[in-house]
């Protein structure tokens, strides 16, 4: 087990390598710099026009002017050495700052509604495989569905309609604003527990109603198998024979949905967050992208595949902890 | 005439005996052809009946978005910015003469709000096949020559405002008074079509490198594999949103919608190879693929003569499945001003308008283009579903 455990870290290394190239191509796509970008503000807020010479001074000052890969190579050797994420043009400060504040809350987030979604798929899905074909088992696959089929942000869209219509409140945000800017305490704690919810649960519909939809079929293919008459003929009570056995099994596959469950549910995150204006990755990363704030974005994207890759490792490592059958492969 | 359109087998698929199944007898069953098979499996499946139905008539609107919408998606009316939503009266003194109330706009002396009132002093007499702005349907302004020559210009509209000009808001009205029924319509167009494109592209990418990995195998397999893999540990919106960026907003409409299409496409590629790869995997084992080798027969008529046919219907369920899939990547990007911009409607774009609170607080006739999104996902989802049961020989 820890053979597998480490082999999959170190298979993780070369892979990482190459994503950070392939983030730092991506970022560097779009013509232009962050200098451009900042002339162009420039000239159209205050009229004003820059010589080329001062254009050439910036590029200059911010190391812009060298080949890619001597700048790729220099991001990344910082990153590695020193945790240094480069500067971010448009805040005046280094990136990291930026990333880790927000890069704790879109983990929680995510965190958040990944439990929820197997806390709300799991029960559901094994009702729904035992009482297939019931009224309940109807209703949950139509929720199901919809909810498959709504993305996240539309989700955000029209339950800040509804809270608006029907209350008059506004949901957006994560912190009260007595609460956004203060020092962590416990009772700024107890106020992100009031509102992490709502993006908890619209983050995790969509992966919910996925989840009840392979827990149903798993199920269902195992409790036609004959070591279940087997136990139900020996007086073995109904509950504990369906969570002892079928349920166990249909786990496996379940568990194997991790690997893209954690990716989806980050991805899902950054556009919803954008909606519901969380202080998560989403706003930030979106900004940085507009205005081509290159060290923040690619950071950024470089940092969310990390968690996705961890999220793969860790779904690989519970179905070989699982299964004893891929260990030994 | 909906109906009409409705019931035309302009199917999508290919069912090549689709028109003349008739009775599911015995020995019919024997000699039955694979397709044909796969039809009666798939008519058994009532949900994914309707959504077929749906799904045809949706495109069917979009393909005449002019004719169905009852105005230009640029027409407006600057009395009528923000309007709600008119109610059609079927009835008019118990005769069959649709009609709707126009709209007296009022200014709150206090807040400066706009209110409309529904002003009974004002009928607005509605028809079928009225002349209203002039439309083009068809494949005008293709760079193609020869294909440019297949549109007509006319100015008949199924259904809206009999005298030309009148204000008819079915689904209310935007900022700037334009109808957002007809835009949700005209917008489909893209919004559909992105979904097709976007899926054309990364069924081409996955057929080839898909097939190449399986059928190779080794070295090649292995590389391909890896990139697949590395490309899938990149969370898809940030990498769709970056690489939409790249896409100069400058661009001329129709290159910046191939960008768009093809930003989506880069990372759809790689379930699509996958698929074709664990077929052509499966299928090398197959005893009738060995018999065709010991046959002498070549490799290429193996391939497209004994594997292609026998996961094709795969193949399509696969693709119907993906095409959910790049609708809500173009509708997420043009909604965060990435993808497509504002002169070009599509229902992302639309989405964008009702961002903000109050927008949505105001109208919530701006939310529609959300609802036509979830259906067509909802719709392909289980047309999807349908196909794939129905060509699984073993259910």
């Amino acid at each position: 087990m820890a053979k597998y455990i480490l082999k999959r870290l170190l298979y993780m290394i070369p892979m990482m390598f190459i994503i950070s190239l392939l983030v730092f191509v991506t970022i560097q796509l779009p013509p232009g710099d962050y200098v451009s970008t900042m002339i162009e503000e420039m000239r159209n807020l205050q009229g004003v026009n820059w010589t080329p010479q001062f254009e050439e001074a910036m590029r200059e000052r911010y190391g812009l002017n060298e080949p890619i890969l001597v700048q790729y190579g220099k991001w990344i050797g910082n990153i590695m050495l020193h945790g240094d994420f480069g500067y971010s043009f448009q805040n005046n400060a280094p990136s990291q700052e930026i990333i880790w504040d927000r890069l704790g809350m879109t983990v929680l987030i995510a965190l958040a509604s990944f439990i929820f979604s197997w806390m709300v798929a799991l029960p559901i899905g094994i009702y729904s495989a035992v009482r297939q074909y019931s009224i309940g088992d109807y209703i949950f696959s139509i929720i199901g569905f919809i909810g498959m089929a709504t993305p996240g942000f539309l989700i955000a869209l029209a339950l800040l309609y509804l809270a608006f219509s029907q209350w008059g409140i506004s949901i957006s945000g994560l912190f009260s604003t007595e609460y956004a800017d203060a020092p962590w305490s416990f009772a700024k704690f107890i106020d992100l527990l009031k509102h992490i919810w709502l993006p908890m649960v619209i983050v995790g519909t969509a992966g919910t109603a996925g989840l009840i939809r392979i827990m149903r079929a798993n199920l269902l293919d195992e409790l036609d198998k004959p070591y279940v008459d087997t136990a139900r003929a020996k007086g073995m009570p109904e509950w504990r024979l369906l969570l002892k056995y079928p349920v166990r099994h249909a786990l496996n596959p379940f568990i194997s949905t991790l690997g893209w469950t954690l990716p989806s549910l980050v991805a899902g995150e950054a556009i919803v967050s954008i909606v519901l204006n969380l202080p998560t990755t989403g706003p930030v990363y979106l900004q940085a992208l507009r205005v081509q704030d290159m060290y923040v974005a690619a950071g950024f994207l470089m940092l969310l595949s990390f968690l996705t890759m961890m999220g793969t490792l860790l779904s690989d490592i519970l179905l070989a902890w699982l299964d004893p059958r891929i260990r030994y492969q | 005439m909906a109906n009409d359109i409705m019931k035309q087998p302009a199917q999508p698929i290919p069912w090549p005996h689709a028109a003349q199944s008739g009775s599911q007898d015995e020995p019919q069953l024997a000699i039955a052809s694979q397709w044909r098979l796969m039809w009666w499996k798939f008519r058994k499946h009532r949900l994914a009946m309707i959504s077929l139905v749906i799904v045809v008539t949706l495109y069917t609107v979009a393909l005449f978005a002019g004719f169905f919408a009852p105005h230009a998606k640029t027409t407006y009316h600057r009395g009528y910015t923000q309007a709600p939503p008119q109610k059609i009266h079927w009835l008019d003194n118990g005769k069959l003469a649709p009609y709707v109330y126009g709209y007296q706009q009022e200014t709150d002396p206090r807040t400066f709000e706009r209110r409309y009132a529904v002003d009974e002093d004002v009928k607005i007499p509605l028809g079928f096949f009225v002349k209203g702005d002039p439309y083009t349907i068809g494949l005008k302004g293709i760079p193609v020559d020869w294909l440019n020559w297949l549109h007509i210009t006319t100015d008949r509209h199924f259904f809206g405002p009999k005298h030309h000009g009148d204000p008819f808001y079915l689904a209310g009205a935007d900022d700037l008074g334009r109808d957002v029924w007809s835009r949700l319509i005209f917008a489909s167009q893209i919004s559909l079509s992105v979904g097709l494109v976007g899926v054309a592209l990364s069924l081409g990418l996955g057929i080839i490198l898909g097939g190449l990995s399986g059928l190779i195998g080794g070295r090649v397999d292995n590389a391909i594999q890896r990139l697949i893999e590395l490309l899938r540990s990149i969370p898809d919106i940030p990498l769709w949103m970056a690489l939409a960026t790249a896409v100069p907003a400058r661009w001329d409409p129709t290159l910046v919608y191939f960008g768009i299409t093809v930003v989506l496409s880069l990372l759809g590629w790689t379930h699509m190879a996958r698929v074709v790869r664990g077929r052509f995997l499966s299928l090398r084992e197959e005893d009738f693929i060995l018999a065709a080798e010991l046959d002498g027969v070549s490799r290429f008529r193996i391939i497209t003569r004994h594997m292609v046919p026998s996961f094709l219907s795969h193949i399509i369920a696969s693709v119907t499945l993906a095409i959910p899939g790049m609708i809500l990547g173009e509708t997420a990007l043009s909604f965060l001003g990435l993808g497509l911009q504002a002169p070009v409607v599509s229902w992302g774009v639309m989405l964008k308008d009702a961002q903000s609170i109050r927008v949505i607080a105001n109208m919530p006739w701006m939310l529609l283009p959300g609802v036509a999104v979830t259906l067509t996902v909802l719709v392909f989802n289980f047309l999807g579903d349908g196909l794939r049961d129905a060509a699984d020989p073993y259910r």
